[in-house]
């Protein structure tokens, strides 16, 4: 089975990105960068698959230069390739150039199954796997929360709002997975040195045949960047024993009790 | 372009519109345009006089009994491809749930159309423009629709009130385009309900969450004690749900509900923005935590450095006390 896990490398979730108030891009400089975390749960779910039925797990990236560590992390926890698609006419790209861009690369790569996480931890738009599977013309799986397959059928745990449901697709197919689907590994040392001698292609837009996608042709236009409203801190107390008499109250005057 | 058409995703539940379309109904009426409601079920028709209450003059059904069966993405993106062509809707509203992103996300790749997120405003002066917010909502920002039309935006629940119009059902429009039977291959096969008593979570005027501080799963029994006394709806962070300590039903934040009650009572939740983002909104929020540095002081109203596990039982028989 050849599983194509798709992963981003984002500003770091524990002290979030910026987007520039005047040129409304994305804040790279000074920023710690990390592999999507939500992308670990993607890549040992690919691997896990790849193990039971023979096949490779090859990672997919589009971002800048600095994308490369997470390609970089998934081929040290198993991965057996890498593609980067960088260009700067990407930057500022939307969901749809996104998945367009991916899919693209997906597509002349080949695949069996294509792993998302279900949403990026800096962007949350959710819409890129169901889009990537849209341009691939194959059914799409979002909100795993467990796969299993026979190696030509999938059967999928996904998350609803009441529960979960049972959801049985042929392959070809996208499937998105949840954080908590799996325990990510971590890479060993042997994985990590391994991984430098590793296949890793660079791509540009016009590699894949989509010249001018990105930025500027993407038909939106970010009017204004400003920082969400915040709320007023109120007080904070030390529990001296008696708090939970000052909750009690809060409570009260709130008039839920 | 001034808006002459809206349509919102309306998702149908057991014969009834969920809560999130009504919402959007709601917002839609202040943009000035018509607003009809688009809805994929085998039941869709029972949600008319409900649709129609809050806005919709016309509701597109399509009944196809395979609705039931499928996952929606793949067959409502190609169904609906093609009435946007018949009808040409100027925006599109889906509400940012399992089935509402599934939908927009295929939709945009098959017409080519981008798609904001996160949505929490939309304004419609010349041209349509979301409001929506970023990393972990401690940003906002607007995007303005530059390409021709329809626009598509996914807004999150609770960002509009739900009020009816006053107006009488929608008129019924069936569709009668059948799912294809390549569109048939992503089967349901079973569901399943995670059971929770009390309250629902979005629905609740008290919401209390535990997250990682409470140190282990069982001591979310001692939540379940004080919700019961204060008949509130038990929530929990990313952290715990993901560690499997609770199902993901009770996830608030990003990736979970999103909560708007009178009182959110937070206990050994640090105040991660993927979990802020779910309940800031709150009326008031009340903290407790070990750590006097955790970012969720920030947002209290009322912070208590402590052992939870010490005051919530105190607490419980408290309220239990003053209850009588």
């Amino acid at each position: 089975m050849k599983v194509v896990v798709c992963v981003k490398q984002i500003p770091d979730p524990n002290s979030p990105g910026r987007l520039d108030p005047e040129t409304h891009f994305l804040q790279r400089e000074g920023v710690e960068v990390v592999m999507d975390p939500g992308d670990e749960f993607g890549v040992e779910a690919g691997l896990q698959l790849a193990e039971a039925h023979g096949g490779e797990v090859v990672v997919v990236s589009m971002g800048p230069e600095r994308g490369l560590d997470a390609v970089r992390k998934a081929l040290a926890m198993g991965a057996a390739k890498g593609i980067l698609i960088s260009d700067p006419s990407l930057r500022g790209s939307d969901a749809l150039t996104t998945a367009r861009v991916l899919a693209a690369a997906i597509k002349k790569e080949g695949f069996d199954l294509v792993i998302t996480a279900t949403e990026s931890t800096d962007g949350y738009t959710g819409v890129v796997p169901q889009a990537i599977a849209e341009l691939l013309d194959v059914p799409a799986v979002t909100f795993a929360k467990s796969i299993e397959s026979d190696g030509s059928t999938l059967t999928v745990k996904r998350q609803t709002e009441a529960g979960s449901d049972t959801v049985e697709s042929p392959l070809p197919a996208v499937v998105s997975v949840t954080a908590g689907v799996n325990e990510p590994r971590y890479p060993s040392l042997k994985g990590i040195m391994g991984a430098k001698s590793k296949p890793l292609d660079r791509l540009t837009p016009s590699d894949l045949g989509l010249d001018g996608v990105g930025g500027a042709s993407a038909g939106q236009t970010i009017t204004a960047v400003e920082p969400a409203p915040e709320r007023a801190a109120g007080e904070v107390i030390k529990d001296d024993g008696e708090a939970f008499k000052r909750i009690a109250d809060f409570l009260a005057q709130q008039k839920v009790i | 372009m001034a808006i002459g058409k809206v349509w919102v995703f309306a998702e149908i539940a057991e014969g009834r519109p969920v809560p999130v379309s009504l919402e959007l109904l709601t917002g839609a009426r202040s943009l000035g345009g018509t607003v009809e409601a688009v809805a994929f079920a085998p039941d869709a028709e029972q949600a008319a006089p409900e649709l129609g209450a809050h806005g919709a003059t016309t509701l597109h059904a399509a009944t196809d009994p395979a609705y039931g069966e499928v996952l929606l993405g793949a067959p409502a993106a190609a169904v609906l491809a093609t009435l946007v062509e018949q009808h040409k809707p100027d925006l599109l509203l889906f509400g940012m749930t399992y089935d509402g992103r599934d939908v927009a996300g295929r939709l945009s790749a098959r017409l080519g159309v981008p798609v904001i997120a996160n949505g929490l405003d939309v304004v419609g002066d010349g041209s349509i423009t979301v409001r929506s917010a970023i990393f972990g909502a401690t940003q906002n920002v607007s995007t303005r629709f530059d390409a021709s039309p329809p626009a598509i935006a996914i807004i999150r629940p609770k960002s509009f009130a739900a009020e009816p119009s006053g107006g009488g059902p929608a008129t019924v429009s069936r569709v009668d385009i059948p799912v294809a039977d390549r569109h048939k291959q992503v089967r349901v096969v079973g569901r399943s309900a995670d059971v929770a008593a009390g309250p629902k979570l979005e629905e609740s005027a008290v919401v209390i969450s535990g997250g990682r501080g409470l140190g282990d799963p069982k001591n979310f029994e001692l939540l379940e004690q004080l919700a019961e006394a204060l008949h509130a709806a038990v929530g929990a962070s990313r952290a715990v749900v993901d560690a499997g300590w609770v199902p993901y039903s009770m996830q608030v934040g990003q990736t979970g509900k999103t909560v708007k009650p009178a009182v959110y009572i937070a206990v050994g939740i640090s105040g991660a923005m993927q979990h802020t983002v779910g309940m800031k909104g709150a009326k008031t929020i009340v903290a407790i935590n070990k750590d006097e540095n955790a970012p969720i002081f920030k947002l209290a109203d009322l912070g208590v450095v402590g052992d939870a596990l010490k005051i919530v039982p105190q607490l419980t028989e408290e309220v239990r006390a003053r209850r009588g």
